[in-house]
């Protein structure tokens, strides 16, 4: 029993050893649709992340109503039409970086597995991406596709200006110690 | 045993401390985060709630291009259709200087050929998160001239002073109150009054995304003893596409600014005083952001 106790307690301190954490000082996500009548781009440059570079974990949160669109009306039924933001105010992903070697400098390819959580779904998914880790500073981008009936997000028939079925979101994260 | 259960239990939690580790990386972000203010949007559809202004302004750069048609009572009778064979067009712009202030222009080619402009100024926003507040307040002056009805041209014009406060309470469920004053050059003294102060209430139940109905009442504070004219009423339907906004009316004046609906509203509803009009607005984006 005691050797039990003392190899959960070493568990539970190996998991919660804070170390290498870094938080995001800049980070920009990009959506981006390619519609039948228009291409349709907004940015969001108030998400936040944080990166714990021993573990490879990653989480970031995007507060949907920050994406920003050429056009005003565009920003409005998007809020109020696809993602219910009144009702889904945030999306977030927690997941781990495989293939990630804090050791390794330069740019290294990754894959983040985690939950991606988007208009009150949440999924499980595999994001290809880069990472460059270097003396406390970190880079995360990536590029990848979302399909809207995933997350339960509908295309209203009586829309003119309709957003496409899959649409691309580019993230690009810069780190630092904390 | 013992042991085997040991190692059972160690398998079993290390996936799920995994996991707790994972959410409290993103708590700690949650709670690392500042807290952002955010102002309630979309309070209605449209800068009308049914006859009179709404708390909406154009975001910065956007035009909007408003048509409001009123036909005749219903009770004009069959020979008129139930009173659409005539009708009253207002037909008006509103810009966006800012997210916050607008201007608008419009003229009517009703009996009296109404022209109007407004300056429209959200002062207050409903918000929550980081600063809370909660309602949004928005005032609007505006000054018209009818056609001309004496030698003296400024017995036409007429001054109308609101104060617009609207609350969105859920997704759903928006309310307004309006309390306004207008001011007219000339009147029927014997039937009308210089100033007349109305307090106006009304709001919109959102049913989808899409539609929503709305009502809007029009209560006149200071009717002079003899007047011959009602408190305006109305009920509508928006159904919002793309860039637009129609919205369908039901509503027992002809008057599509305030100064016309608050004083001049002939509609008695218990004789059938009513009629059916409709709102079209399009919306253009002049400036990109």
């Amino acid at each position: 029993m005691k050797r039990f106790l003392f190899g959960f307690s070493l568990l539970i301190l190996s998991i919660s050893a804070d170390a290498q954490k870094l938080r995001s000082e800049k980070g920009s996500i990009t959506f981006f649709s390619d519609g039948a009548i228009e291409d349709i781009t907004a940015t969001n440059t108030a998400a936040g992340s944080m990166l714990n570079a021993a573990t490879g974990e990653l989480v970031f949160i995007v507060p949907i109503l920050e994406f920003r669109f050429s056009n005003s009306l565009m920003r409005e039924h998007f809020n109020e039409k696809y993602m219910e933001t009144e009702k889904y105010p945030k999306s977030s992903f927690t997941g781990k970086l495989i293939g990630f070697d804090a050791a390794k400098t330069g740019e290294q390819n990754v894959k983040a597995i985690g939950k991606l959580t988007m208009h009150g779904v949440s999924k499980d998914v595999e994001i290809p991406g880069t990472v460059e880790f270097a003396s406390g500073k970190a880079t995360v981008k990536s590029k990848f596709v979302v399909k809207l009936a995933d997350y339960n997000i509908k295309i209203p028939t009586i829309v003119f200006q309709n957003i496409a079925e899959k649409v691309e979101l580019k993230i690009d994260f810069t780190y630092k110690t904390i | 045993m013992i042991k085997k259960l040991q190692i059972l239990i160690i398998l079993f939690c290390c996936p799920l401390a995994f996991a707790w580790a994972q959410d409290d990386l993103l708590k700690e972000l949650e709670q690392t985060t500042p807290k952002d203010t955010e102002y309630a949007f979309q309070t209605f559809k449209g800068t009308r709630l049914v006859n009179g202004q709404s708390v909406e302004t154009k975001s910065k750069g956007t035009l909007e291009f408003i048509v409001a048609h009123r036909f005749e009572p219903i009770n004009s009778g069959h020979t008129e259709m139930f009173g659409l064979d005539q009708a009253h067009v207002r037909v008006g712009l509103e810009y966006g200087i800012t997210d916050r202030l607008g201007i608008g222009f419009g003229r009517n080619g009703g009996a009296d050929k109404i022209r109007n402009a407004y300056l429209r100024y959200k002062v207050l926003r409903q918000q929550k998160g980081a600063s809370n507040f909660p309602f949004t307040m928005t005032l609007i002056g505006d000054v018209s001239a009818t056609k001309k009805v004496s030698d003296q041209s400024v017995d036409r014009v007429g001054y109308v002073g609101q104060m617009l406060i609207a609350r969105k309470f859920s997704p759903h469920l928006s309310l307004q109150l309006m309390p306004t004053i207008v001011h007219r050059n000339a009147v029927d003294k014997a039937t009308e009054n210089n100033n007349q102060v109305a307090i106006g209430a009304g709001g919109r139940i959102k049913i989808s995304k899409s539609v929503a109905f709305t009502s809007e009442y029009y209560y006149r504070v200071n009717p002079n003893a003899n007047t011959r004219n009602y408190n305006a009423i109305g009920l509508g339907i928006d159904i919002e596409t793309g860039g637009h906004v129609f919205q369908l009316v039901m509503t027992n004046t002809q008057g599509t600014t305030e100064r016309g609906f608050i004083t001049e509203t002939t509609g008695n509803i218990k004789n059938g005083g009513i009629q059916f009009g409709f709102n079209v607005t399009r919306t253009f984006q002049l400036k990109k952001k």
